[in-house]
């Protein structure tokens, strides 16, 4: 038998000294100023994306159901949350000195409070939509989710007019928002987030969402009851989903629905896809280089070039694509997340057939 | 010599499928390769049709290199593949099955010519005409993916299990057909698990084993052995 | 047969029934002069009453039909599982009530009602006729790419706006659509003109077909063997590049620009309804390509090898099918079909900006799912419901709901009919 190793809520020291380190050294970046506060915000930003991403990595990466609805997930989170912090934030204020600083405990708790709301009524209509679409077949799936993305963004256009939400301001933008996301609460967040899903995969229950993508027909003669893990999987996803629309609106502290569109929702599946479908730390890496590099091509090109921000993109998405179909990564894992021990295979190829092994021939 | 195959490796992935075959077919010959599941029989017969790729080896037709062609230039050059599972085009009806067997070729009279020949062989696809393929039954369906392989008029056929799945009375009708196909001047590399019928109307047979040939010679030699009597015919 | 029949009878009794009563009450209350209602309901509460009483009565009958529907899927789907049926009843709730509210919304609560204002409505479905035709042109190219090589092309939309593009440039820059008549001063110029606007159809069309092959080529034929999403995301990155490309300054412009069209457009207005020789060409001109596409899939040889490479890529290639050659033939066929489809919309709605591909796109392929996917009856039949459903909620409810409407509509019906309306179901293919 392994000897117990000294770990915390299933992780090794080694990953909660890392997480502090990390956090730490930005943090110092942050107060010394050698970070600008723009870069402070991407950095941010790819915490978000990287939550998000995760949620679907578990939905399509581990579980196999090709969902384009991690978007719409992301805005109900958003403006959900956002609209809590918009009535409340400004009645609540409980100062704390701690002598060093000062927090506003009142503020904090509204936010928390908030933004789980925002992922918890996600994940709701996560579970109210899924249990009867996961039933479809895959591509019908995507596009069933694609549908709703899309409808959640006609509705956050007219939120002012169709639904009772005169704060939120319908397409002209929600603004007011309290800017409450610090760099704490983003990193904290995305560790907590890094270790439930790691957690739920190293468990029975992350087999058997995994034994659904590798063969759904045989998990089911196995006795693995695939809607249940199905709909797990998707309902997690769309509450990692929610959580972080709770974060981006509190950190920009400006929501439109055109952030909203079903075209952005492909970002997550680009980055997933480019980290390896099933792979955390790729997701963790793909997301945070997605961040800098959109974010980072802002600052290299010229300006009055930014428009051929995207341009590059999708020749870069294009390239990387046809070089390394299977992700950047691959199925590289870093260690503390890797010891799942089931082989591992490509999402659409099964064993050589004919068509697979045609690879060579062609 | 119609066709050789000389020192033939197949990998799919890391798996080396087949490992070093040699064989040849003479013209108007019946060649048949017998073996277990996964002996790599159909493998061969799919790197001929060119539709795997071997790492090394050469496979050459009257003489023409068949291991750089693509899979439809060899059904031109007259090499024909009637596939494991028959493959029939479910959606399309059995006459649309047929002119895809005449893909390659052009002139209208010679396939109406064609297509008389199938009906004289399988005069129940004639009464199957307009209906769709995935509605007929298992030997019909072997029928039709036959004919639809003679269309092409193959100088040069490869069986893959004609006999998978069919009740004895329509195997020995399919094998009957066989021979007459023979008779009438094409070349046949037969694919068999049921290697008793396939021996007793090939001239030469094979035996593959793991992607190796462990033993070749005439049907009737094989059919002697005690080693192939007791492996693939049954016999104590 | 006879429990749709039954189905369908007491769905339409219950609407007639209460359209019936309610008519009567109307009928009933705005014959009284108001001294008689002061005499006969003092406190006005009797349409309040009696409107409570009919959402009871509504209310029980909807139950009432979702008990029977549960009931008949059950026996329908013996042994299938809670979560089937329970989907497949979600849908047929979901359906009616839908149904049922768009059509109170378009008979009674609307002010300008179906009842008020009929013209109206017949000009709202002639309307959808024509944006249905034109969906028709893009999804017929959606469903052939997914039925051959399984790949949701969302490139096609972009290709779409580039049919669009070019015949402007087609029109403004080469005026070809006058060139006939500059040839031949002696033709008419009515037939000068249509042998003009078809030149520009034509070029438009041979501009996307190349485009689509080129796109193929690059982008999905060296990824047709790994995973699907791989080439998935390329079509996203190919759509992002044309839209973007074409939107930089250098190129063209981000900005809406007003399409010159090719012939005048006249309309008529036949009992109220305006109708324009518009509506009229791209009727003629989807159906023709309708046929053609028709004869081309079932009565060619290229049309046979397409069927049978997209039931089974390795056995087409054993029949001496050039699969690569049949894949391209397709995305050009489909993107020609787009490019006479983007020319026709672009004359309907006479302003281009480079991101117009990517609505009717995704509604052409939404009506490609609806009908069943890689069937193109199906793409047809779900086109023009698209167009009509999109033409009535934009009428009827609001404006920008047409597009939440349509995926609506999309979402249940694949929860009533997992594989579209004409789609075979899954599982079939051995």
């Amino acid at each position: 038998m392994k000897r117990r190793k000294l770990e915390f809520l299933g992780a090794s020291w080694l990953f909660w000294v890392g997480a502090i380190a990390i956090y730490a050294v930005v943090q110092v970046l942050f107060s010394t100023n050698v970070i600008t506060d723009y870069m402070k915000t991407v950095i941010q930003l790819g915490c978000v994306m990287t939550i998000v991403s995760l949620g679907l990595n578990l939905i399509y990466g581990f579980n196999g159901q090709f969902s384009l609805g991690q978007w719409g997930f992301y805005a109900i989170g958003a403006y959900a949350s956002a609209d809590i912090t918009y009535r409340y934030a400004a009645k609540v204020s409980i100062p704390l000195n701690l002598g060093f600083a000062t927090f506003d405990v009142g503020k904090i708790a509204i936010f928390l409070v908030a933004i789980l709301f925002g992922a918890l009524l996600a994940g709701v209509i996560a579970y109210l939509f899924g249990l009867p679409v996961l039933k479809l077949g895959s591509d019908y799936f995507g596009i069933a989710t694609l549908g709703f993305t899309i409808v959640v963004k006609v509705l956050a256009d007219n939120s002012d007019t169709i639904l009772p939400f005169p704060e939120m301001k319908g397409a002209r933008g929600m603004v007011g928002i309290p800017r409450l996301t610090t760099w704490f609460w983003s990193f904290f967040l995305l560790v907590l987030c890094i270790l439930i899903l790691r957690n739920i995969l190293h468990s029975t229950t992350g087999r058997a969402i995994v034994s659904v993508r590798e063969n759904e027909i045989a998990a089911k003669a196995m006795g693995i009851d695939t809607v249940k893990y199905k709909t797990l999987s998707f309902v997690i996803g769309g509450i990692y989903a929610g959580l972080a629309g709770g974060i981006y609106a509190h950190l920009y502290a400006f929501l439109h629905p055109s952030l909203f569109h079903f075209i952005k929702s492909f970002d997550p599946m680009i980055i997933i896809v480019f980290g390896g479908l099933g792979s955390i730390t790729g997701t963790i890496v793909a997301a945070f280089a997605w961040a800098f590099s959109l974010e980072g091509l802002r600052i290299i090109l010229p300006s009055g070039a930014e428009a051929w921000r995207y341009i590059i993109y999708p020749v870069a998405l294009l390239l990387i694509m046809l070089l390394r179909p299977q992700g950047l990564l691959g199925g590289i894992e870093w260690g503390f997340l890797k010891p799942i021990q089931w082989p591992r295979r490509k999402i659409d190829t099964g064993a050589p057939t004919v068509e697979t092994a045609t690879q060579e021939a062609v | 010599m119609l066709l050789e195959v000389e020192n033939l490796h197949v990998y799919y992935g890391a798996i080396h499928a087949l490992q070093g075959l040699t064989f040849h077919l003479e013209e108007g010959e019946i060649v048949t390769l017998i073996g277990a599941n996964g002996a790599g029989k159909s493998t061969t017969l799919n790197t001929i049709s060119g539709l795997l790729r071997p790492r090394e080896g050469s496979i050459r037709f009257k003489g023409q290199e068949l291991t750089r062609m693509r899979a439809h230039d060899i059904v031109r050059l007259g090499v024909v593949q009637v596939p494991e599972g028959r493959k029939i085009f479910a959606t399309l009806t059995v006459s649309e099955n047929l002119d895809m067997g005449a893909y390659t070729r052009t002139d209208p009279a010679e396939i109406a010519r064609s297509r008389e020949r199938v009906f004289a062989s399988f005069p129940r696809l004639e009464e199957r005409l307009n209906q769709l393929g995935g509605t007929l039954s298992g030997g019909e369906q072997q029928m039709l993916a036959m004919g639809r392989g003679l269309m092409s008029r193959p100088t040069l056929l490869l069986l893959d299990e004609p006999s998978m799945g069919l009740a004895p009375i329509l195997v020995e009708e399919i094998f009957s057909i066989i021979q007459e196909i023979n008779s009438q001047g094409t070349s046949i590399l037969l694919v068999e698990q049921n290697a008793n019928m396939a021996l007793s109307i090939a001239h030469r047979g094979y035996v593959l084993e793991t992607g190796r040939i462990v033993l070749e010679g005439t049907a009737q030699e094989l059919r002697d052995n005690p080693q192939v009597k007791k492996a693939y015919l049954g016999e104590a | 047969m006879n429990r749709t029949l039954k189905s369908l009878a007491l769905f339409l009794g219950g609407i007639a029934l209460g359209v019936a009563a309610a008519g009567l009450f109307m009928l009933f209350h705005s014959s009284l002069t108001p001294q008689e209602l002061e005499a006969w309901d003092k406190d006005g509460v009797v349409p309040g009453l009696v409107m409570q009483a009919g959402s009871i009565g509504f209310g029980v009958w909807f139950l009432y039909l979702v008990g029977w529907i549960t009931r008949s899927q059950i026996r329908k789907q013996a042994g299938a599982g809670f979560g089937k049926i329970a989907r497949s009843v979600a849908g047929n709730a979901l359906m009616i009530l839908l149904g049922l509210w768009f059509l109170w919304r378009m008979f009674i609560q609307h002010p300008e009602g179906v009842l008020i204002n009929p013209t109206l409505f017949a000009q709202y479905i002639v309307d959808g006729i024509r944006l249905g035709f034109v969906y028709a042109l893009i999804s017929l190219g959606y469903t052939m790419v997914y039925g051959i090589v399984r790949l949701i092309n969302f490139a096609h939309g972009d290709v779409f706006m580039v049919g669009s593009f070019t015949s402007f440039y087609a029109i403004k820059a080469m005026r070809l659509h006058l060139l006939p008549a500059k040839l031949f001063p002696s033709l008419s110029q009515w037939v000068a003109i249509t042998i003009g606007t078809v030149l520009v159809i034509i070029l438009s069309m041979l501009v996307c077909a190349l485009l689509a092959i080129t796109i193929e080529r690059v982008a999905y034929k060296p990824l047709r063997n790994a995973p699907r999403i791989a080439a998935l995301i390329t079509a996203i990155s190919v759509s992002f590049f044309l839209e973007y490309f074409s939107s930089l300054p250098e190129v063209f412009t981000s900005n809406y620009i007003i399409y010159e069209q090719p012939f005048k457009v006249v309309s008529w207005k036949i009992l109220g309804v305006q109708i324009s020789n518009v509506t009229i060409i791209i009727i003629l001109v989807s159906i023709l390509f309708l046929l053609l596409l028709r004869w081309i899939v079932y009565g060619t040889k290229t049309g046979k090898a397409m069927r049978a490479t997209s039931w089974d890529k390795p056995t087409a290639r054993l029949m001496g099918i050039d699969v690569d050659n049949v894949i391209t033939k397709t995305f050009a066929i489909g993107a020609a079909l787009a490019g006479a489809g983007g020319v026709l919309y672009a004359i309907a709605y006479p302003q281009l900006i480079v991101f117009m591909g990517i609505m009717p796109g995704l509604k052409a392929f939404v009506a490609a799912v609806l009908g069943g996917i890689g069937n193109l009856t199906g793409a047809f039949v779900g086109s023009l419901i698209m167009g009509q459903a999109e033409m009535l909620s934009a009428g009827y409810i609001l404006t920008p709901m047409r597009d939440a409407i349509a995926f609506t509509i999309l979402i249940i019906v694949l929860l009533i009919r997992p594989t579209g309306i004409f789609g075979e179901p899954e599982g079939e293919k051995a």
